[in-house]
């Protein structure tokens, strides 16, 4: 049993290494862009731009100090919230992706639901009944869902329900002739709701709802997994024996005693599986043109925009390490068994 | 599969001027052609050979980093351990195809290139893999025997560590084969990873997708398909393999 002083000592210690992680990756992301074979200024003008222009990029770059320097400079406007400026629209970076942002939030928040309420149902099904038909199926699902392209997901879903079907928006956020209403929180379901506009509201959950399907049976089967796998090794316990013995029926057993106990196990793989939650969203995102963070990127990568590129990847980057940490620490509190 | 090419059994999935665009499955082309009049069918075959020559070329690179580091920040210990560790940490909790894209978008296309962009993203799990199995086994009675008998550390490592350490390997191996496939896939898709004239599965996706709107679902049934069934297929074997190795340690 851990007392509260070893718990404070291990959140410190957590707490401590983050800006440190913090710190290596942005200054990873640095080194690469500076010593990747190309030069920048090649790749955005080309390499039949005439001298003084290339010359005028690379002061504008900062690219003409020493390299230290150069390094001094990006942590420091790092560490004030600034993340540079577009090459390609000259817009702040921390505007494009504050306004791309809300829109991906809103499709991991619904996909995350959707994957947890189908996936635990899989899972808890097949545990009931080990070996039995739906636990085969379940397994079957759950190493299906993994060996799944994400993209190719969502265009299997686009194919029989937008364009064989016709049910559903093949892709967007809202339909063309639509303006979005004045952005207050970026949430559009939010937003439209705030404004009283109920067409906007029910137009955009059309356009939310084969997203987040796609994404959330895509993560579902990592869910239903880790269920059974926990459901089983919980039912095994001498306590579940010895609950048995005392004549509690099945569905109680399951429901009050095991169940309970399978739910630590899995907020950890959940906490785990964020960095790669996010792989599927960006590709699922640009397939359906969803316009959030992924869409940003892949016109950023398309643009050869080294600024928005870097900005992305340092946000999204240090958003996953800072939720794992906090998944970490929020399970030694929980969990008094975690040892550390 | 580039053997198939060579021996002009698979024609070259490059090529296809003579073909009717966009035409649907048919006798001659079975599974229809793409915007260029490629024959979707070859062009989906040949490029599981360039995944699996890009796949196998990423993990064996991580393989042949990771290794030598996780044995020697195990075995040595100490700062380095410590800075080794931080750093991999680091590299492990950034979103997969993040890395492999930022890697890829600096590199630029190429066979090559794409290698070293999937490498980087496992060589972390090498690392700890390795690494937390020498640390182990490093403080186990007949290492200290050994040691104290006057075995040198390059000895130590070959005859005891290796040979521990290895076993895990190849399941580690084979499921990030699959999931290589994933990543390559999606740095295709993106516009990134191998050159445009080299088939491969996720930019022919890409491509896809922008035809499919208009109902033309052939370019993008096939090449997923190919993938779908070759990730299944590796985490299949992945898994028999974590079986066997797992019954035949626990015979010994």
């Amino acid at each position: 049993m851990a007392t509260k002083k070893e718990l404070f000592k291990y959140t410190l210690s957590r707490l401590a290494l983050l800006p440190i992680m913090l710190w290596i990756i942005s200054s990873l992301v640095f080194i690469l862009l500076r010593i990747a074979p190309g030069d920048p200024v090649d790749a955005i003008l080309g390499t039949r731009a005439n001298e003084f222009a290339r010359e005028s990029l690379r002061m504008k770059l900062g690219l003409d100090k020493p390299l230290i320097n150069q390094y001094l400079e990006y942590i420091n406007h790092l560490l004030h919230g600034n993340l540079g400026i577009s090459l390609n629209t000259q817009e702040p970076v921390k505007v494009i992706i504050s306004r791309a942002l809300p829109a991906s939030m809103e499709l991991a928040i619904f996909a995350i639901l959707i994957a947890s309420l189908v996936g635990y149902l899989i899972g808890f099904l097949g545990a009931v009944k080990p070996e039995g038909k739906i636990d085969f199926w379940g397994r079957l699902f759950g190493i299906g869902t993994y060996a799944l392209p994400p993209f190719w997901a969502a265009m299997l879903i686009q194919i029989i329900f937008a364009v064989l079907l016709g049910w559903l928006p093949i892709g967007g956020r809202l339909p063309p002739g639509l303006s979005p209403p004045a952005p207050f929180t970026g949430f559009l379901l939010l937003d439209s709701l705030l404004n009283n506009k109920i067409e906007i509201f029910i137009s955009s959950f059309k356009h939310l709802i084969l997203p987040s399907l796609t994404l959330g049976i895509l993560l579902s089967g990592i869910f239903s997994r880790s269920l059974r796998l926990n459901l089983e090794e919980v039912l095994k316990k001498d306590y579940i024996e010895a609950a048995k013995s005392r004549g509690i029926n099945e569905t109680r057993l399951l429901v009050r005693h095991a169940l309970p106990n399978t739910l630590l196990p899995i907020l950890t793989i959940t906490g785990l599986t964020v960095s790669s939650l996010i792989g599927g969203a960006l590709l699922i995102e640009i397939t359906f043109s969803w316009p959030g963070i992924a869409l940003g990127l892949q016109e950023a990568i398309n643009q050869r925009d080294y600024a928005v590129v870097q900005g992305i990847v340092v946000v999204i980057s240090s958003l996953v390490v800072v939720i794992s940490v906090v998944v970490d620490i929020a399970i030694a509190y929980i969990d008094p068994r975690v040892s550390y | 599969m580039p053997l198939l090419i060579s021996l002009k059994i698979v024609p070259n999935g490059e090529f296809g001027l003579g073909n009717p665009i966009f035409s649907a499955p048919s006798i001659n082309h079975w599974c229809g052609t793409d915007r260029l009049g490629r024959d979707v069918c070859i062009r989906t075959l040949a490029a599981s050979g360039v995944a699996l020559q890009v796949v196998f070329v990423a993990v064996s690179l991580a393989v042949l980093v990771g290794i030598p580091l996780g044995l020697l920040s195990g075995y040595i210990g100490g700062i380095l351990d410590r800075v080794l560790v931080l750093l991999m940490d680091t590299l492990y909790t950034i979103p997969v195809l993040l890395l492999s894209v930022v890697m890829a978008f600096l590199l630029g296309r190429g066979i090559l290139n794409a290698s070293i962009a999937l490498c980087v993203v496992y060589i972390p799990q090498y690392f700890r893999l390795v690494r937390n199995q020498t640390s182990q086994v490093k403080s186990e009675l007949y290492i200290e025997a050994a040691i104290s008998m006057g075995a040198s550390p390059l000895w130590v490592i070959r005859k005891y560590l290796l040979k521990n350490v290895l076993t895990s390997v190849p399941v580690v191996l084979t499921l990030n084969a699959a999931d290589a496939v994933l990543v390559l896939g999606g740095l295709g898709f993106l516009g990134l990873g191998l050159p445009e004239n080299i088939p491969e599965w996720g930019s022919d996706l890409n491509m896809a997708l922008v035809a499919l709107p208009t109902g033309i679902w052939w370019t993008a049934i096939y090449p997923g398909m190919a993938m779908f069934v070759l990730v299944l297929g590796l985490s299949f074997v992945g898994e028999g393999l974590e079986k066997l190795i797992s019954e035949t340690s626990l015979q010994d």
